[in-house]
């Protein structure tokens, strides 16, 4: 007998509801009890994806229907495999951000800052697991908003009221226009529900210009090309955990949204083609500009940031080979590969600097030299993850990066391929610039006098990200639903 | 519980003992000299010892293989073949040489366990390479190899070798997105990318209707593995990378990186394609050319170098294509002395640069010109140097005699009378660039006339002078069982070629 029936929703309560009150609890309590709740909630929510991820494998895609009204009366909740991976994988790397900034935002910014953190990471944490969860597009609008303002919150927390203050535009105006594009979709089709749209929309122009306006929305919220000006000044200023949970996991949350309308409702309109190929152009630019302007930066921080810009490029390169036939299973899987990897590879990198920033002060990469000697660890955890980034073996992004090869190749659109190969190249330019400075010495003879070591938290933190970001390239693609 | 059977912890085992003193040696303390020595000595050593006992195993017809699934219905397969046993033979014992010399040259240096961690990294990607059992595996080991190397070129720090270290990247990076192309449009063609005898994986493709594409696959592959071959034109960081350590030189050299890439175009030419099909598409004639050219235009251009090392450096892009232009003449006897030249090569490269290290270590000498007299002042380092330098020009009866032999005798064998004269004109080139050094060495007097007698200490010397004998005895027991002709006659009638 399959324990799914009781263990599930108890598992994905817990995934969605437990980080919210947390996050309340840790305004009224304080230090740290709140430190070792949030970390605490981080694990729990982990295991719970770990438990979903479980229960999907033995009884398939599980749907739970809120206070037991099925759509289209009542909201539910649709757990796939991916969407179990991914609390598993997001409470795993918060709790790795966690423990890092409970040490670092004081090295960084003095006390205090993370009493703010901390709330705001649970919201955050709460408000992504709904949003991997949703089934209905109104629910991905509001899981979407909350991800959004708390992500917003994370940045003013450096101080840096402009780049938030963008962000939050930015926000709001594809919040709007994927609101009107959720309003055309009900007042055709009745439905909000995802299962249900699937089935009941029909060509025509009210599919096409609700889906192109939810699409701009998500694109505005999740920085796709070329809505995603706001994202260098907000991660690279964001206080250094911070930008790591934003790049490594809320960056992808506006595809993620993509997706899951590109795969139910998307088919359905015909309209898919024709999309594919301009979100596939859109993301093929992506990834030249964000490449190019990563190879551009001084600094470390702000070099990360561009570069999630053109990894999220690579992610809409494989709409195109996902809507083949011929390429879908591998494009699907490299897609979600690379986000997976993705993850855990930049928060690594996010976390990595944030440590050089905390011993130097700064993140210029010109000064930085002499790390590899001074802080080993941290050094080589930058090119770890970087190797991620390049899509190198054995790492999760070489897996990714097959898969989409593949993809393309398949489906004989091989200039996606050149697309992808020539991002890796770039890619390599710019993790090199980000990782060789750390092996020059600086000038004058080497001493064996070490500066301070870096709290082994801070090291260890890191690396555990970028040891999982490599070890998702040994595991098998196939076992990943 | 149940043990893995012999046949698939055997190549885990060969991976592992470096892998895991690798990363035991990284977490090191920098001061704990003695136990990192031992780990790095202990984990050599265990593997030398695998080695023998695998060898025997092979020899006796057994087989290895583990696999393990990893990406689109393709396997990391590791697997035990005469092939590969040549290449780990050679680099394991290698491996052993030179971590006895690393670990004297680099005393009292900083940044040890990181060396010595990716050292043992570098290894174990090598053996990754030599075990690789299809195009994936291959490719997975070939990248780490590159990324572990990396820090070792640039292991001083300094802008010099940073450069080297950079432009060793700018070849390596697009090449290996080259190799990608290849494998990857090689896996959606015929759905796998396993090395198979005599290229018999391509057997159900339709040669005449995907020429084009089989051609376009062999010329990304063998691209992507000329650039670690240093193959011409791709063959501009290794001249550069010489300002690395002499440890490091001993690796890009002899043990692994140009090595993986010779081994790589064997794999593709015999196990990928085949050597009929290569011949068929008008591929492997192009290749023995490129070869060619590259024999001579590196002999040439080492005539030109006063600095030592960098004269080694070129000597080795042209030594290197010696392997590729006897796996490209595509006949029986030039296999065999391309095959043994990747071994030969090796043990006579890998004294050179022993020896130069020694020089410029303990008489700071780079230059040329700086050599008079040398063999007064280190009589046992100069004497290694002599034997290996004549190796190279390939005089009786050392072991690049053995090499050069068999190219010749293969190539008119099949026809190719112009390699003989390749094979000449390099043969006078390579005795042009080494002999008036040699002479220098020993028949002109020190240029400071008080310099004293001082070899270097044993740790430099002796890795020296066991491989300077090696160069011998594999040249006068040639033809006795266990040696790497004798192997080499195995892979050939067992196998494939």
């Amino acid at each position: 007998m399959s324990l799914a029936p009781q263990v599930l929703p108890w598992a994905a309560a817990l995934a969605l509801a437990l980080p919210l009150l947390a996050g309340a609890a840790c305004f009224v309590v304080g230090g740290r009890t709140a430190a070792a709740l949030a970390l605490g909630v981080a694990v729990l929510s982990s295991a719970a994806g770990l438990v979903l991820a479980a229960g999907v494998a033995d009884g398939g895609v599980q749907r739970l229907a809120l206070g037991g009204w099925a759509p289209p009366l009542g909201i539910a909740w649709r757990i796939d495999g991916v969407a179990a991976l991914a609390v598993a994988l997001t409470g795993f790397i918060f709790a790795a951000v966690l423990v890092h900034a409970e040490k670092s935002l004081d090295l960084l910014r003095g006390e205090g800052l993370s009493e703010a953190f901390r709330p705001l990471a649970l919201v955050l944490l709460g408000g992504l697991n709904a949003l991997y969860m949703a089934n209905d597009v109104f629910n991905l609008y509001v899981t979407l908003e909350l991800v959004t303002l708390a992500a917003v919150g994370m940045v003013a927390l450096a101080g840096d009221s402009a780049a938030a203050l963008r962000y939050l535009l930015v926000g709001v105006i594809g919040a709007l226009a994927y609101m009107l594009g959720c309003g055309l979709l009900y007042a055709a089709f009745g439905t909000l529900d995802l299962d249900l749209l699937a089935g009941r929309v029909q060509p025509g122009g009210t599919a096409g210009a609700a889906l192109a306006l939810m699409i701009v929305g998500v694109m505005a919220k999740g920085a796709l090309f070329p809505l995603h000006g706001w994202l260098p000044p907000a991660h690279g200023s964001a206080v250094a955990p911070a930008s790591a949970l934003l790049s490594g996991v809320v960056a992808k949350g506006g595809f993620y949204v993509l997706l899951r309308l590109w795969l139910d409702v998307f088919p359905a309109t015909g309209a898919a083609p024709a999309a594919a190929q301009i979100l596939g152009t859109l993301g093929a630019l992506a990834v030249l500009w964000g490449s190019l302007q990563a190879i551009r930066q001084t600094r470390l921080k702000v070099l990360l940031a561009y570069s999630t810009v053109a990894q999220l490029g690579y992610l809409m390169v494989s709409l195109p080979l996902i809507a083949t036939a011929a390429g879908h299973a591998s494009g699907l899987a490299g897609a979600l590969h690379l986000m997976a990897s993705h993850a855990c590879a930049k928060a690594a990198m996010f976390l990595a600097a944030g440590s050089l920033i905390a011993t130097r002060g700064h993140d210029c990469l010109a000064d930085l030299k002499g790390a590899a000697h001074d802080h080993p660890m941290t050094a080589f955890t930058l090119g770890l993850a970087g190797m991620t980034l390049m899509g190198l073996p054995p790492s999760g992004g070489f897996i990714a990066k097959w898969l989409l090869l593949d993809a393309s190749l398949r489906s004989g659109q091989w200039w996606w391929a050149a697309v992808i190969l020539g991002g890796s190249l770039l890619a390599g330019v710019y993790v090199f610039l980000a990782v060789s400075w750390s092996m020059s010495r600086p000038p004058g003879e080497p001493s064996d006098s070490q500066p301070p070591p870096l709290p082994r938290r801070l090291e260890f933190a890191a690396l555990a990200l970028a040891l999982v970001a490599m070890a998702l390239g040994l595991v098998s693609a196939e076992r990943i639903p | 519980m149940t043990l893995l059977p012999w046949s698939q912890a055997a190549p885990l085992l060969m991976l592992f003992s470096s892998f895991l003193a690798g990363i035991i040696i990284f977490t090191l303390d920098e001061q704990r000299h003695v136990l990192r020595a031992t780990l790095n000595l202990g984990a050599a050593a265990a593997k030398l010892v695998l080695v023998g006992v695998v060898l025997a195993g092979v020899a006796a017809g057994q087989t290895f293989e583990v696999a393990w699934p990893l990406v689109g219905g393709l396997d990391l397969i590791l697997r035990i073949d005469p092939l590969s046993m040549l290449f780990i033979t050679l680099s394991a014992f290698l491996w052993f040489v030179t971590t006895v010399y690393a670990i004297g040259y680099l005393e009292g240096s900083p940044d040890r366990s990181r060396f010595f961690g990716f050292f043992s990294l570098c290894v174990t990607a090598t053996v990754g390479i030599a075990l690789a059992g299809n195009l994936l595996t291959f490719f997975f080991f070939y990248e780490l190899l590159t990324l572990s190397t990396y820090p070792l070129v640039v292991h001083r720090g300094t802008a010099e070798s940073l450069r080297a270290g950079r432009i060793y990247l700018m070849y390596a990076l697009p090449a290996s997105t080259a190799l990608l192309a290849g494998i990857v449009g090689l896996a959606v063609l015929t759905g796998h990318t396993e090395f198979s005898p005599r290229g018999s994986g391509l057997a159900g493709v339709p040669v005449e209707d995907h020429g084009f594409e089989l051609r376009l696959i062999f010329v990304l592959l063998i691209g992507g593995l000329a650039a670690k071959a240093a193959l011409l034109p791709l063959h501009g960081w290794l001249p550069q990378a010489m300002v690395a350590p002499a440890p490091v030189s001993a690796l890009l050299h002899a043990v692994a990186v140009v090595k993986a890439g010779a081994f790589g175009i064997m794999r593709v030419v015999y196990d990928v394609y085949g050597l009929e099909l290569s011949y068929d598409l008008g591929l492997s004639q192009g290749l023995a050319v490129l070869a060619a050219a590259t024999i001579l235009y590196g002999s040439v251009r080492a005539l030109a170098q006063d600095d030592l090392k960098r004269r080694l450096a070129w000597s080795t892009v042209s030594q290197v294509s010696y392997i590729i232009l006897g796996v490209a003449l595509a006949g029986p006897t030039a296999t065999l002395g391309g095959l043994v030249h990747l071994v030969h090569q090796g043990i006579m490269k890998i004294t050179l640069f022993f020896c130069a290290g020694n020089i410029a270590e303990t008489h700071h000498v780079h230059k040329i010109a700086e050599m008079n007299g040398m063999g007064r002042r280190m009589p046992w380092t100069m004497a290694a140097f002599t034997i290996a330098a004549l190796g190279m020009i390939g005089l009786p009866p050392t072991a690049g005699f053995i090499s050069k032999w068999f190219l010749g005798v293969g190539a008119v064998e099949v026809g190719a009378w112009w390699v003989l004269v390749v094979l000449m004109v390099s043969s006078l080139l390579n005795a042009a660039y080494f002999l008036p050094l040699v002479y220098r060495a020993w028949f002109l007097p020190p240029d400071d006339a008080t310099a004293g007698r001082a070899d270097a200490k044993l740790t430099l010397l002796v890795p020296a002078l066991v491989t300077a004998a090696l160069t011998i005895l594999l040249g006068l027991f040639a033809n006795t069982p266990f040696t790497p002709l004798a192997w080499v006659r195995l892979i050939a009638e067992a196998d494939h070629i």
